[in-house]
């Protein structure tokens, strides 16, 4: 418990309807969506409304000693926002105004705390779009999803979350706030800060407004799914889709244990006998466009015995997408614990890797779903456990390393859009050497040489 | 009988197992909306119940308290859970769990005692009706009334008034059918009989128009959802026996409702609390296969009569959460209000967005309610119908009351009135044309 002066001076800050301190609101904020973490109550919840606030507060913390943990809805996959220290919890689920939409420069200036959803209902009348779409796009923050690079379903045509961050407002660990960036298309005015706080998962300063790239939509798409009896064959179109010089929005995979957990979830009519389907859709200006890449995915389809079912309205478009969109509900509800991996590996070697996880799944005698964003390289292996199975967990723990050892080996990374929090922070050395947790340490202490803000994410504090 | 959950708090382990705390909830929970804080949806509220379970935390601890009813038991987290985590359950286990514990509120243990006296309930409510003038204004039209002294409250409530007959000291208990294609039993709930008779006539009227013979025994009961919601299982069991022991009576072969939240104890409430009853849950079970929503019954169990007379209005329907997100009842309204002539059905964004009632919520929360409230208003005034429709008495007092203060000068309106309205010109246009052919 913290100190009365202390939270009285929060309270002065934020007004007292912003300051949680009774152990029924803290116990809410002690966990985030990853399985499998440890929880831990924070001392206070603080809730500001404005950048001022968010300073003053920082001031404070940095004159008491006290740890910050930014946090955004606490949908991330990394225990990023678990108060592993105590301390503050600073919730930006308040701060959300989106601040303007400017049509001609094709930006938006938001609040860090805004809705991915809500800027995306703010801009359709304007003919716009902000593109990543991770699957939390209803309930995640502008703020934490910049700060986890979120990904999501169309990185493979429009990028992901670092592709539309043009400039930012950060408090930093010192107190001060630091505005970069704009509304230019180009910047090289000092070093390229947005590079270095987008991913950054709060450890390096507090987000606290964001100006985003905005885009017109696609007008026409065409969506079609693809099954096929070998998982090589579905790996081979993926790659030859890619090397036919198409870019399709969305190319997404899902295995033979996924395909029927779906199927028997939400009977959308998938074929339970595939070992792999692909959900592809390519999308353009132009119909003619739209066509003649369908024509060419078709194709390579049809060259690595795929078997296809293409929308003919949007009807069948929205069926397709339900399946995908299935996937995970349908896995969770198999088991109750849901170990939703996202190691990535480079396109090509895409069958290799879920040829690795279906063995790691025999060798440990788990469940593993594995869908994903094929055309990323980037897979979610699901391992469905109950958390309140000690020995299940222990291979549920052996199976996760082996599956980072296994993209590892294969060129990839540990982590595709979920990041490395607490989850993955003990692997990072066999991706970076201890070179690369030299240098991390190193820009961190550069920022935040207390450790104060998101303590014990991403680089080990010191001497722990 | 002991193994519920709502018997048993240890019970709701597995439910709450289910939970992975991805948050989706968060999106579409009218408490957070309008609070934004974790301890306001499902998602913060599971996590207090493990935290309980393991004895972190205090269920009699105020703030506990506080949280656990905090919420409208609107289902809206369920629709949108991908691992079918019953909150629903969780809820109400909870809150049984502390009435055990710490028994009941003073006051409600008065209100819901009465509510099992159905005459000493009955008697309260016309008492109610003849002296509510002295505590309350009629507004103009049809509003409702206004209090005359503000109670103490920051925001100027509006309630409907007290009819001063109950539907049920009107009607009959049997209204045969002269060509009776089968027979049903109205369970008019409370809010009918007691606020809204005129509506409950509208039932009867069309269920007369299609030959329908109609049992209203006047020993119902209220359906006891509230007691139910509000942890009191022992009085919420005794309503449930007493008024399948009513409905047995009446020889019907459906139960028909028009209210969200009394279709919903048939159909899902008695079940639940029964299930280890060995003479009652039987019974349960049978009902819960024979109750329909009225939209459901006309559309679906029988042929209803094609509404032929001509109502002019242009509409929007808000989807009453238990009668929809429980009853799954939401096509057949809309059904209904597109075949009558005359009425233009236009949807509001998010029309099975919560209203804020929640029944005694919007008494006990209220400025929350409110601005659940006040969102739909600003989604109903969007669309630019001059009428809201809805299928619940629940909802119909909350969006009268949320027109009201946002000065829009219409009341909501159940769409079974619209139906009768249409069935009632198309008999005076015949009327009108036997005159003229005389």
């Amino acid at each position: 418990m913290l100190d009365t002066a202390i939270i009285k001076r929060l309270e002065d800050i934020v007004g007292c309807g912003n300051v949680l301190t009774k152990k029924a609101d803290l116990v809410t904020y002690s966990y985030d969506a990853t399985a499998d973490m440890p929880s831990q109550l924070p001392d206070v919840v603080v809730m500001p409304a404005t950048s001022a606030a968010v300073q003053k507060i920082v001031m404070l913390a940095k004159e008491k000693n006290l740890t910050i943990y930014p946090r955004g809805a606490g949908t991330n996959l990394s225990g990023g926002t678990i108060p592993l220290k105590k301390g503050i919890v600073l919730s930006f689920q308040k701060m959300d105004k989106i601040l303007e939409v400017d049509q001609e420069n094709l930006t938006a200036t938001v609040q860090a705390g805004v809705i991915i959803q809500a800027l995306n209902d703010a801009v359709a009348p304007y003919g716009l779009i902000y593109p990543p779409d991770p699957g939390t796009v209803t309930t995640a923050t502008m703020g934490g999803s910049v700060s986890e690079c979120a990904g999501g379903l169309r990185g493979l045509k429009y990028g992901v979350t670092k592709h539309y961050i043009m400039g930012m407002e950060v408090v930093l660990a010192s107190g001060e706030i630091f505005r970069f960036g704009g509304k230019t298309v180009k910047n090289v005015t000092a070093y390229d800060f947005a590079s270095l706080f987008v991913g950054s998962e709060g450890t390096l300063g507090i987000i606290t407004e964001i100006i985003a790239k905005l885009i017109p939509p696609p007008k026409f798409r065409k969506a079609m799914l693809a099954s096929f009896k070998r998982i090589e064959d579905a790996g081979n179109t993926v790659t030859g889709i890619i090397k036919a010089y198409v870019i399709p929005a969305t190319l997404e995979i899902m295995d033979k244990m996924t395909i029927q957990t779906v199927e028997n979830y939400a009977k959308v009519g998938l074929p339970t006998d595939a070992e792999a389907v692909l959900l592809i859709e390519v999308d353009g200006g132009a119909q003619q466009l739209v066509d003649s890449e369908a024509e060419a995915v078709l194709k390579v389809i049809k060259e690595n015995n795929g078997e296809v079912k293409i929308a003919q309205s949007d009807a069948e478009r929205d069926q397709l997408w339900a399946a995908r969109r299935a996937a995970l509900p349908a896995l969770a509800q198999l088991s109750p614990t849901t170990v939703l991996e996202d190691a990535t590996v480079p396109r090509n070697r895409i069958t290799e890797m879920l040829v690795a996880v279906q063995k790691i799944a025999e060798k440990y005698q788990l469940k593993i779903g594995t869908f994903g964003h094929a055309g990323d390289g980037n897979l979610h292996p699901t391992i469905l456990a109950d958390a309140r199975n000690k020995e299940e967990m222990e291979r549920v723990h052996q199976a996760v390393d082996e599956i980072f050892v296994a993209a590892l080996k294969l060129g990839g990374t540990l982590s595709g859009e979920h990041g490395i929090g607490m989850a993955k922070m003990k692997y990072l050395k066999s991706e970076l050497g201890e070179s690369g947790l030299n240098l991390m340490r190193r820009v961190k202490e550069a920022l935040d040489p207390d450790y104060m803000l998101n303590p014990a994410k991403m680089v080990p504090v010191r001497g722990s | 009988m002991k193994t519920t959950p709502y018997d048993k708090l240890e019970n709701i382990q597995d439910a709450l197992a289910k939970c992975m705390k991805c948050g989706n909830c968060m999106a579409v929970c009218p408490v957070y909306l309008t609070e934004k804080e974790e301890g306001a949806y499902a998602r913060g509220k599971l996590s207090i119940a493990e935290a309980i379970l393991k004895g972190e935390l205090d269920l009699k601890d105020e703030d506990v308290h506080e949280k656990l009813f905090n919420c409208l038991v609107c289902t809206s987290c369920m629709q949108n859970c991908p691992c079918g985590v019953d909150v629903s359950k969780i809820m109400l286990s909870l809150r049984a769990a502390l009435v055990r514990e710490t028994g009941l509120h003073p006051i409600k243990k008065i209100i819901f005692g009465a509510l099992k006296n159905q005459p000493l309930f009955d008697k309260a409510m016309k008492a109610g009706a003849a002296f509510q003038w002295m505590g309350l204004r009629k507004l103009p039209g049809n509003a409702g009334y206004e209090p005359r002294f503000t109670m103490g409250l920051s925001i100027k409530r509006i309630f409907p008034g007290l009819a001063a007959t109950p539907f049920r000291d009107q009607a009959p208990e049997l209204i045969k059918a002269e060509n009776r294609k089968m027979k049903v039993s109205f369970f008019t709930g409370c809010a009918f009989n007691y606020i809204f008779p005129d509506v409950a006539w509208d039932v009867v009227d069309v269920l007369k128009e299609n030959d329908v013979e109609i049992a209203i025994p006047k020993e119902q009961q209220c359906c006891g959802i509230a007691v139910f919601a509000h942890g009191d299982l022992e009085s919420a069991r005794e309503l449930a026996r007493q008024n399948i022991d009513v409905m047995e009576k009446t020889g019907a072969d459906y139960i028909v409702t028009a209210c969200g939240s009394c279709g919903e104890s048939w159909q899902h409430g008695f079940s639940e609390l029964l299930s280890e009853d060995p003479l009652y849950g039987p019974k349960a079970e049978y009902w819960k296969s024979r109750t329909y929503d009225i939209s459901t019954f006309l559309t679906k169990v029988i042929e209803y009569k094609n509404p032929e007379g001509f109502v002019e209005a242009t509409v929007t329907y808000h989807d009453p959460c238990h009668l929809k997100k429980v009853m799954k009842v939401f096509t057949e309204p809309r059904t209904i209000l597109n075949a009558i002539p005359g009425v233009t059905l236009k949807e509001m964004a998010k029309p099975d967005a919560c209203c804020g009632s929640g029944g005694s919520y919007t008494i006990t929360h209220l400025e929350t309610s409110m601005a659940i409230t006040g969102r739909k208003m600003d989604d109903i005034r969007k669309t630019g119908a001059d009428g809201v429709i809805t299928g619940c008495p629940g909802c119909m007092m909350q969006l009268s009351e949320g027109l009201a203060n946002s000065g829009q000068d219409h009341v909501a309106t159940h769409y079974i009135s619209l139906l009768a309205r249409s069935y009632r010109e198309a008999r005076k246009s015949k009327t009108e044309e036997i005159k003229h052919a005389a």
